[in-house]
């Protein structure tokens, strides 16, 4: 934008701002040292009457770049969201008189607390530009679900509901997926909220699985183009403008235009010959869960078999965490969270055709997840099928039929029982691409032995799903056991990539009902990314931030630091290794902006200069003052809101503390943390989400990949000659309300034990 | 009562958990227990139980017919309620504890000299004899339960109490000759022999 | 003219020169004071508590309270029934409610009922003492009677099983059930709500034939109050009073503990603040002399 800036300043001067501080300074520091020409003061800003006062300068022209001052940023938002200009906020309540005592002692240090915040404030927002988006793509209502499971299918009827194009990518001959050959599923619903907690009542029993009539629905379906015998060969762009070649058995290879995607490419059944120990694969009397459905329906409502010679079933035992939920070579070291009510459903089977048949699930711990599922279990219960809480050592052969020996738990003795039939609960392997990453887990080796091991791995990847022409690889990245990564508590259906979201068993082990439940969502989460793409908007966390990153080319090193450190593959490499910013798949994190040694990186409204003059703005009193400055850079998502209801709490922060929120702790440029050592900050705290395997950073990878790089910064305070402890690294979550002060508090006690530092003006 | 046993064993072979279901009053509920355990943990005399309840449900079900109805454990139970109001699963244990007791003596496997159940028989006997219990009469059949010599030792051992109970008029030597009854005395009779050939049909009828 | 009258079922161990006959006298006395009048249910029989069920199976044992109640529902007709002793009230509120829930058995009980010309058909409230005394009359009501404060005595409130479970007083829990501590500070007294054996078992039947396994759960259940500083334990059952007061000498002897705590009911109390004798208050009655309520009552 190249119209001239103009200032305008605003100070509220309720929720006992107006009694607490010296307002006429607050505006002489806004207006002499700020520069601003005029700052207005409102005993209520966030009324009508104030937010009016406001837009009516904006409407006159008369202001482009706001500093309103009075509560913390996440306070009042919908009253202070103004269109079209640049806006900072002085945290002068949350930060300021919220987290101070109202006495006479403190007075002084309050007061220079907001004097700080009004200088940051107005420092910062003459180095923000008006966001424009860069009109890089249009609307593309086409959505892509790739897997024609109940996972894919649901997306894609979903999708087409929400008056959506859907392209199904299917990679067998008939869709329905590892789920088509249910005879019955286990029940959706709970019991009726009047049925007690009794026996004898009337509890959901198995169901049709309705899969015949969901294939019907897809293919009856106008919006809905089904890909049989179908594969990617290759995906590329950004959410809304994602281009697809669909390999096709029938014919040649299309190319379709998407504005988003789901992959919703299910589980594998484990394989069951790893378990040698339970007879599998020696007598055909022992079965998978996934086998004995077939058998099931092969039935249809007729006795049970068994497959060695035909004899009638009178006793059947399931065993449940076959090959799951073990450290053991080859076993699955998670929980599948499907098998036990399967067995249940299965175990039912047996009862309802033959009233006599003795069905044993041997068990250690029974898990039912859903509504439905302890309904489901007292259900089981009630059908008499035993459950024994034991532990499976082995199937044999026992003349015909079969005798299995276990521990049983209760009783604790090893024992043993006879059975005609043994089915054994096996578990869900991810039917994901190979990891991403796997190459560079080669590369980046330490040892020789982890170079061996990261290359087998990369050697029995299985083949790609998406062929995405990335930067960074062909496929979602992976979390652990190769379910995709996705922020597990706040963003499940998020991958990272941008715009291609997983659901199902791709992403964690899970039943039907949940896979359908997590298709809906999913699908929901494809338009909305196709929707954002069209407006330039991001999605989660910064959902319809319009700003992103762009880079003065003529400085960059193509170092290609930013290319492999953003968390979501958003920037691909030109012919000639420059970087090549894809907006929409940007999360507008700045971990480049943070990567970038040259400091070419920046966003219009969050750059290294926007902290840097806020960090600059700080007046540092000097060395002989005993009023140290603690920088303390806090993210916004986790530490900074943490912070705030803190203060909202009335727990104390230090007063020498100067907070300045930042996008993600990935986002930090080490040169913020040099300039501020060397204009007089004693100390520096910085503020990230949990990082690695249990992370709860918003992008991922952004405060791990911060830790790394702070990791060296103790290089710099001893060139400085300034005492490591001077600059320290916290995880923090929203909920450490008492914590966060502390560590602040704790950092002023330790400078007050080391000493102020010596880089004083 | 041997013969019904054998007739019991007979009808159910192997089918523990039917038998209970069919025979034991409340056992209909034992399949509804998900072994949490809250039993178990909940009971007072939990630690004199070789077997706390949560295990007896798990070995009907495993079929250990005999473990269970000669276990000492099923007459540990003090009716304290505190599993029953703990049960997630809402199982009256208590009952079904008295059930099991009440179906091992039917089917003569109580362990022998088992002090609870002795006592427990001769409270009902007491009581059917003149539709009230005589206090006295169940005292002194209690010392001497185990014996004569046995008895005089208990006896002695409870003298104070007694004494004590003396003094505060809780206690009534007449009572070992007269004592409080039912008016109706014949009616009451009558009654509970009906009950009693009722109950007894259903449970031929079950054995049969 | 009484203001509440109740078919009253007093139990075995209630009448005279049996083991708590001084229950049955300091209820009278509570009752006269507050206008409650019990109508005997005539010639009654013994419920068979919680101890019949290895001779009694499960009819006859049904069918003892059925005939009660068939006595209450022909010569107390429209009364709720009302107890004394937990055991009483529980066996008699759990036949009510198997007999209903089970019309078989509700048929062959009146079978055998026929008998002796008795026949059950209503379903009646079977209300504990305490049910009487919290939700029909009331706090307020139990203070204002008040003459004689019980200032300065420190009550254990020892709930016991089962007037505790399954069923309970209406709003208490299982766990902590607090009414007995209200009721203390109703009469004036000092409560112990923190009192952690409050329903901690004390042995119940088997105080007879297990006495060692039922005295070790007694010795805690004094020895708490001890901790508390409490001068006297107050129960509403029976079996609780007898089984904590009166094996106080043998626990004695084999913990080595010096025990001399009362054990009184909670109409004791009730008889004492409401300005009566020792004796309407049926102080004679304890093993142990609660001294501290006799110097009240001889005021």
């Amino acid at each position: 934008m190249a119209v001239e800036k103009k200032l305008a300043g605003y100070l509220c001067t309720g929720c006992g701002i107006g009694e607490r501080l010296d307002t006429s300074q607050l505006v002489n520091i806004a207006t002499r040292e700020g520069k601003f020409p005029s700052v207005k003061q409102h005993a209520m800003l966030c009324s009508p009457e104030g937010v009016k006062l406001i837009q009516d300068d904006i409407d006159a022209g008369e202001a482009t770049h706001l500093m309103i001052a009075g509560c913390s940023r996440r306070s009042k938002v919908e009253a202070f969201s103004f269109r079209n200009v640049a806006i900072s906020r002085a945290n002068l309540r949350e930060g300021v008189i919220w987290a101070r005592p109202d006495t006479p002692e403190n007075t002084e240090t309050t007061q220079e607390m907001a004097d700080d915040y009004i200088r940051m404030a107005c420092a910062e927002v003459k180095f923000m530009t008006v966001p424009t988006p860069s009109g890089e793509q249009e609307l593309n209502k086409n959505i892509l679900v790739v897997g024609g499971g109940v996972t894919g299918m649901t997306a894609a009827l979903e999708t087409a509901a929400a008056g959506y194009p859907v392209h199904l990518v299917c990679d067998e001959d008939v869709l329905g997926g590892v789920w088509k050959d249910l005879y019955k599923r286990v029940p959706f619903r709970a019991a009726a909220s009047d049925v007690p907690n009794g026996r004898d009542v009337d509890l959901p029993g198995p169901e049709d699985p309705g899969i015949a009539d969901m294939i019907e629905r897809v293919l009856a379906n106008e919006r809905i183009t089904v890909h049989l015998n179908a594969k990617l060969s290759k995906t590329s762009g950004a959410p809304g403008r994602f281009s697809a070649d669909i390999d096709r058995s029938s014919g040649p290879t299309v190319t379709e235009n998407f504005g988003a995607i789901v992959q919703a490419s299910d589980f594998k059944p484990y394989d069951a010959n790893r378990l040698p120990e339970f007879g599998y694969g020696k007598t055909p009397d022992v079965l998978t869960n996934f086998e004995l459905e077939r058998l099931a329906k092969a039935a249809n409502g007729g006795p049970l078999k068994r497959p060695s010679d035909g004899k009638v079933v009178e006793s059947v035992a399931f065993i449940q965490c076959a090959g799951q939920r073990s450290d053991k070579e080859g076993h699955l070291p998670y929980c599948s969270g499907f098998c036990c009510t399967e067995s249940i459903k299965q175990a039912m089977y047996f009862r309802e055709q033959n009233p006599d048949c003795d069905t044993t699930i041997l068990f250690d711990d029974l898990r039912t997840p859903g509504a439905a599922g302890e309904d489901f279990y007292r259900c089981g219960q009630q059908a008499m099928v035993t459950f024994t809480k034991g532990q499976a050592s082995a199937v044999v052969q026992n003349g015909k039929g079969l005798k299995v020996q276990f521990k049983d738990l209760i009783l604790n003795e090893d024992t043993e029982m006879d059975c005609d039939l043994v089915v054994l609960a096996t578990g869900q392997v991810p039917n994901n691409g190979p990891d991403p990453y796997a190459q560079l887990a080669v590369d980046e080796a330490e040892s020789e032995e982890e170079k061996e091991a990261a290359r087998q791995k990369l050697a029995v990847a299985p083949p790609s799903i998406l062929n995405l022409d990335y930067r960074q690889g062909t496929d979602l990245p992976q979390l652990k056991h190769g379910f995709l990564d996705s922020h597990f508590i706040c963003f499940p259906y998020e991958t990272r990539r941008t715009g291609i979201y997983a659901a199902g068993p791709v992403r964690r082990p899970m039943d039907m009902k949940q896979a359908m439940e997590d298709a809906v969502g999913a699908a929901m989460k494809a338009i909305q990314a196709a929707e954002s793409a069209a407006q330039g908007a991001a999605v989660h966390p910064r959902v319809g931030d319009l700003s992103y990153p762009s880079f003065r080319k003529e400085g960059c090193t193509q170092c290609k630091r930013c290319t492999v450190e953003c968390p979501f593959g958003a920037i691909n490499e030109d012919e000639q290794r420059y970087p090549v910013f894809n907006e929409s798949r940007c999360r507008r994190c700045g971990t480049c902006m943070g990567a970038c040694p040259v400091r070419v990186i920046s966003f219009e409204n969050y750059s290294i200069d926007s902290v840097n003059q806020q960090i600059k703005a700080v007046d540092i009193p000097d060395e002989f003052s005993e009023k140290p400055r603690i920088l303390c850079l806090a993210c916004e998502n986790d530490a900074y809101p943490a912070l705030d209801m803190a203060a909202q709490a009335g727990i104390e922060t230090t007063p020498f503390v100067r907070v300045v929120p930042v996008r993600c702790l990935g986002s930090v440029s080490l040169s913020w943390i040099t300039d501020s050592l060397n204009s007089g900050y004693d100390g520096i705290v910085l503020m990230g989400c949990r990082r690695d395997e249990d992370y709860q950073c918003h992008f991922v990878r952004g405060s791990a990949i911060a830790a790394e790089r702070l990791s060296k910064v103790g290089d710099t305070l001893t060139q400085l000659n300034l005492e490591p402890e001077r600059v320290v690294v916290h995880e923090v979550a929203i909920t450490d309300l008492a914590r966060a002060p502390r560590l602040l508090n704790e950092m002023a006690e330790m400078i007050g034990k080391i000493g102020m530092s010596p880089f004083k003006f | 009562m041997g013969d019904l046993n054998t007739a019991m064993i007979e009808k159910y072979r192997n089918r523990f958990l039917k038998e209970v279901e069919a025979n034991v009053e409340e056992g209909e509920w034992v399949k509804m227990c998900m072994q949490c355990g809250v039993c178990s943990g909940s009971c007072p005399l939990g630690k004199f139980w070789e077997h706390p309840p949560q295990e007896i449900f798990m070995m009907i079900r495993a079929g250990k017919r005999d473990e269970v109805l000669s276990s000492e454990s099923v007459w540990m139970c003090t009716s304290c309620y505190n599993c029953i109001v703990r049960c997630p699963r809402e199982l009256p244990i208590t009952h079904i504890m008295h059930g099991l007791a009440h179906y091992a003596k039917r089917l003569g496997l109580v362990p022998k000299n088992q002090p609870t159940a002795k006592f427990a028989q001769m409270f009902w006997d007491n009581l059917m004899v003149k539709g009230r219990v005589n206090e006295l009469k169940l005292g002194l059949n209690l010392y001497f339960m185990n014996g004569i010599g046995d008895g005089v030792k208990v006896a002695l051992k409870n003298q104070k109490i007694g004494l004590g109970m003396l003094k505060s008029k809780r206690m009534n030597p007449l009572e070992a000759v007269g004592g409080h009854a039912v008016k109706d005395l014949k009616g009451f009779h009558a009654v509970l022999k009906k009950a009693q050939e009722l109950e007894d049909k259903r449970l031929a009828d079950h054995g049969a | 003219m009484a203001k509440r009258q109740y078919s009253f079922y007093p139990g075995c161990s209630s009448q005279k020169g049996a083991s708590s006959s001084n229950y049955l006298i300091s209820v009278q006395t509570m009752c006269e004071e507050l206008e409650v009048q019990l109508n005997e249910i005539p010639d009654w029989n013994c419920c068979a508590a919680s101890i019949g069920y290895a001779g009694g199976g499960e009819l006859p044992r049904l069918t003892l309270s059925a005939r009660n109640l068939a006595l209450s529902e022909q010569h107390n007709p429209g009364q709720d029934v009302v107890a004394t002793c937990a055991a009483c009230w529980l066996s008699t509120r759990e036949a009510q409610e198997r007999l209903h829930e089970d019309q078989s058995l509700l048929a062959e009980a009146n079978t055998a009922l026929a008998e002796a010309g008795l026949k059950l058909t209503k379903e009646m409230p079977i209300k504990h003492m305490a049910e009487v005394l919290i939700e029909d009359i009331g706090y307020a009501e139990l203070g204002a009677k008040v003459k004689r404060p019980l200032a300065g005595i420190k009550i254990a409130g020892y709930v016991g099983c089962q007037t505790n479970r399954p069923f309970g007083i209406a709003g208490e829990s299982f766990e902590n059930p607090k009414y007995l501590d209200q009721l203390v500070e109703t009469l004036g007294g000092d409560s112990i709500p923190d009192y952690e054996k409050k329903v901690q078992c004390c042995g119940g039947a088997l105080a007879f034939s297990e006495p060692e396994k039922s005295q070790e759960m007694v010795k805690g259940i004094i020895e708490a109050a001890y901790d508390h500083g409490a001068d006297l334990i107050v129960t509403p059952c029976p079996v609780c009073q007898m089984n904590v007061e009166v094996y106080q000498d043998q626990i004695n002897q084999t913990y080595g503990t010096q025990f001399k705590m009362p054990v009184v009911y909670y109409s004791t109390l009730m008889a004492v603040a409401y300005g009566r004798s020792a004796k309407d208050a049926a102080l004679n009655g304890q093993v142990i002399p609660a001294k501290k309520l006799e110097a009240i009552a001889g005021k």
